[in-house]
């Protein structure tokens, strides 16, 4: 258990270092050594984890089992991969003169806090704390979403704001309609903790529970980005710095994701319908469909690519909804795979677009003649992102098509529709970047592509064969989730 | 339900809800922002009343560190904050001109009952008292959401947003004795932060497009046109 108190504190040490100890050349580089060591003592607390089974800390504060242990560790592991891209990024942003030292030490210090919120949610047992977690890496993201201080990316941060703090107002009354729901069961201080409840979900009263679920998930739903709640998502993404969309993206979505399956799984146990799925299913589709549409409009990059997070993360809260082995083993092996691929591209894209110095897609050319690593990292992305074979998201798209043609055949051409129209989306937009004419002088830039080249081979690697501790460990979260074992 | 046979403090609560209810009925019908927020510092002090009642009825003495929490952020910190930030940017002489007032305030009335409608499963399970009090902070909830719909001033939406919480805050007091403590003071943490955030903001956005009306920051959009 000292790993996982480890994984909360040295973020909080980070967050103090970085906002008091001040800006140094460095401190890009001790960015990464804080993520790095963090990333450490998540990969000891799964080892814990994989050899012991579920560990539930003294006091029953916080709980690791095998749902949350592989999220913790990819946060971690994401985490650190964008730190490597965000050192030289944002010494580049500085020297290109949009921000200042005192800025820098902002960013950091809240990045260790954006991380430190993520492990919260992912690890705290109670349902009350997991809220707060959670609006507290809204409270760290949104200085970051307007560092740069222009009037869009304030216009932008303020929306974000406002929306999630509304959005996530609901799923506090969801919380407090599932306490009260537990009060009457049970004592009052331990009647919030996860553990307590899942083992007496089927004592809890279904009605209250349906209705909080309705709350959680409108509330939650709004940080997933779910249609229609999704309206902050291309905004924030798009005027903050890059290396927070990767990470809001890779991370934070999933984090919300997660909070809404915990949800399901006690509202599943009281009510006995599949009521809870349902919903999720609806949401789900929507927001795949309208956001594979919306992928064609696009102008600005990393709107393009934040859409397509709404896309995918539609397809998993779809998947998730409904339920059974296969489909959540397929969410669980989307929510992976979707993180490594986003996070890459979003690298990717911050370089594009400090190569042509602009986010306009029309102006953004020829990246394969200026500098062939960033034009080939971001086709090779943007193909894994579409869901093609050998990749990973292929792998995770084609069983979450499997699961639909047994559950729902008449859902699948629909599925199949969505992919197409978003395939097309992407690929219309991406084509000419790539291969078209390079606009005169146009220079390379020194860019760091390792951590994109780390994540794609990891993509890749779980296209073409999932190793077996980690198909183990999904096989365990889909029973924890789900109640059965997958294929 | 017969209200002259509950006991006191049922009584209590079912007034202090209805109090709770009409000053979100006065703020959405505001266009003065110093009396907005002073409305908004009613509330609070009526929510600080609520959990100091509940803590002394119902013998539950972490309720007292809640409403003394809530004395100082929503009745004294926030309040406090949100007349400066109007009295500095010169914000306490223009009067909002509240487009369709009529048609706001019957919304409003709407989003009561369909509060009421929403919650009338929990019946079967609990009081009706019970329902009542989770209702009013339901509508609470959504009439702060139609507030910060109605209202174009950047303050008037943080005190939508506040008066949110608050509405948050009476459900668990009434209906589950105030949540775990852990879990006020965390959340009593993120206010807080949000607030100050709330004021970094306002200077910013001031600064950017010269006023504090949102309806002026359209700089983004969904689709390119």
């Amino acid at each position: 258990m000292i790993a996982a108190y480890l994984v909360m504190l040295i973020p909080l040490i980070g967050i103090l270092f970085f906002a008091f100890v001040g800006h140094q050349r460095e401190t890009g580089q001790l960015n990464v050594r804080f993520n790095a060591v963090t990333l450490l003592a998540t990969i000891w607390l799964a080892v814990n984890v994989l050899n012991n089974g579920t560990i539930l800390s003294a006091g029953k504060a916080f709980i690791v089992d095998s749902f949350n242990v592989y999220l913790i560790v990819l946060t971690a592991f994401v985490g650190l991969t964008t730190s490597i891209f965000s050192a030289p990024y944002m010494e580049h942003e500085k020297q290109r003169g949009k921000l200042t030292e005192k800025r820098l030490k902002l960013y950091y210090s809240m990045y260790q806090g954006f991380m430190l919120a993520m492990y919260l949610v992912l690890t705290t047992n109670n349902m009350g704390v997991m809220w707060v977690a959670m609006e507290g890496a809204t409270l760290a993201t949104v200085l970051l979403v307007s560092l740069y201080r222009t009037p869009e990316s304030i216009e932008a941060a303020w929306k974000y704001f406002i929306l999630c703090g509304v959005g996530i107002a609901q799923a506090l009354f969801g919380t407090i309609l599932l306490y009260y729901a537990a009060v009457q069961i049970g004592d009052g201080d331990n009647a919030l903790l996860w553990s307590v409840l899942f083992d007496n979900a089927a004592r809890l009263n279904p009605e209250i529970l349906e209705l909080a679920f309705v709350f959680m998930l409108i509330g939650y739903g709004t940080k997933i980005g779910l249609v229609p709640l999704h309206n902050w998502l291309p905004d924030a993404h798009s005027e903050g710095p890059t290396p927070m969309s990767a990470v809001l993206s890779g991370l934070l979505l999933n984090d919300a994701l997660y909070a809404v399956v915990r949800n399901k799984m006690l509202v599943d146990g009281a009510t006995h319908t599949n009521m809870a799925g349902l919903l999720m299913m609806g949401f789900g589709l929507l927001s795949f469909l309208v956001a594979a549409l919306f992928l064609h409009r696009q102008k600005d990059i990393k709107r393009l690519f934040s859409y397509s997070s709404i896309e995918h993360m539609g397809v998993m809260t779809f998947a998730f909804g409904m339920g059974g082995a296969s489909a959540t083993f397929a969410a669980l092996l989307h929510m992976t795979v979707h993180s490594l691929t986003k996070s890459a591209i979003f690298v990717t894209v911050g370089h594009a677009a400090q190569l042509a110095g602009t986010q306009q897609m029309e102006k953004i050319r020829g990246l394969i003649k200026t500098q062939p690593e960033i034009g080939w990292g971001l086709l090779i992305g943007t193909v894994a992102i579409a869901g093609f074979p050998p990749f990973g998201v292929f792998t995770s798209e084609f069983l979450v098509l499997v699961a639909t043609m047994h559950s729902y055949p008449w859902l699948a051409p629909v599925l199949l529709l969505g992919i197409g129209v978003a395939f097309a989306g992407l690929f219309r937009h991406i084509q000419p970047i790539v291969y078209g004419e390079r606009p005169e002088g146009q220079q390379p830039i020194k860019a760091n592509l390792w951590p994109v080249m780390i994540h794609l081979a990891l993509v890749l690697w779980l296209g073409l064969a999932i190793p077996d501790f980690l198909a183990n460990w999904f096989s365990q979260a889909t029973q924890l989730i789900s109640g059965s074992v997958p294929l | 339900m017969n209200l002259e046979q509950q006991d006191f403090y049922t009584q209590a609560i079912l007034s202090m809800a209805a109090l709770v209810g009409l000053t979100s009925f006065l703020m959405l019908g505001q266009g003065r922002l110093l009396r907005l927020i002073f409305v908004f510092a009613l509330q609070g002090l009526l929510l600080t009343q609520t959990t100091a009642l509940a803590a002394y009825s119902l013998d539950s003495h972490h309720l007292y560190i809640s409403a003394l929490l809530t004395l100082v952020l929503k009745v004294l910190f926030i309040p406090w904050m949100l007349r400066r930030q109007v009295l500095m940017l010169n914000l306490h002489r223009d009067v909002e001109a509240l487009k369709n007032n009529t048609f706001v305030m019957l919304g409003g009335a709407a989003l009561m009952v369909f509060s009421y409608y929403v919650l009338h499963p929990i019946v079967q399970t609990s009081s009706a008292v019970m329902l009542n009090a989770l209702a009013v902070s339901l509508s609470v909830v959504l009439l702060g959401m139609l507030l910060m719909i109605s209202h174009r001033q950047a303050i008037a939406h943080v005190v939508g947003f506040m008066s949110i919480e608050n509405g948050l805050f009476f459900a668990a007091i009434v209906a589950t004795r105030g949540m775990p403590m852990v879990v006020e003071l965390g959340i009593a943490f993120d206010v807080l932060v949000a607030a100050v955030l709330f004021g970094i903001f306002f200077f910013h956005i001031s600064t950017s497009i010269d006023s504090l009306d949102v309806d002026r920051m359209n700089r983004l959009h969904e689709v390119d046109r």
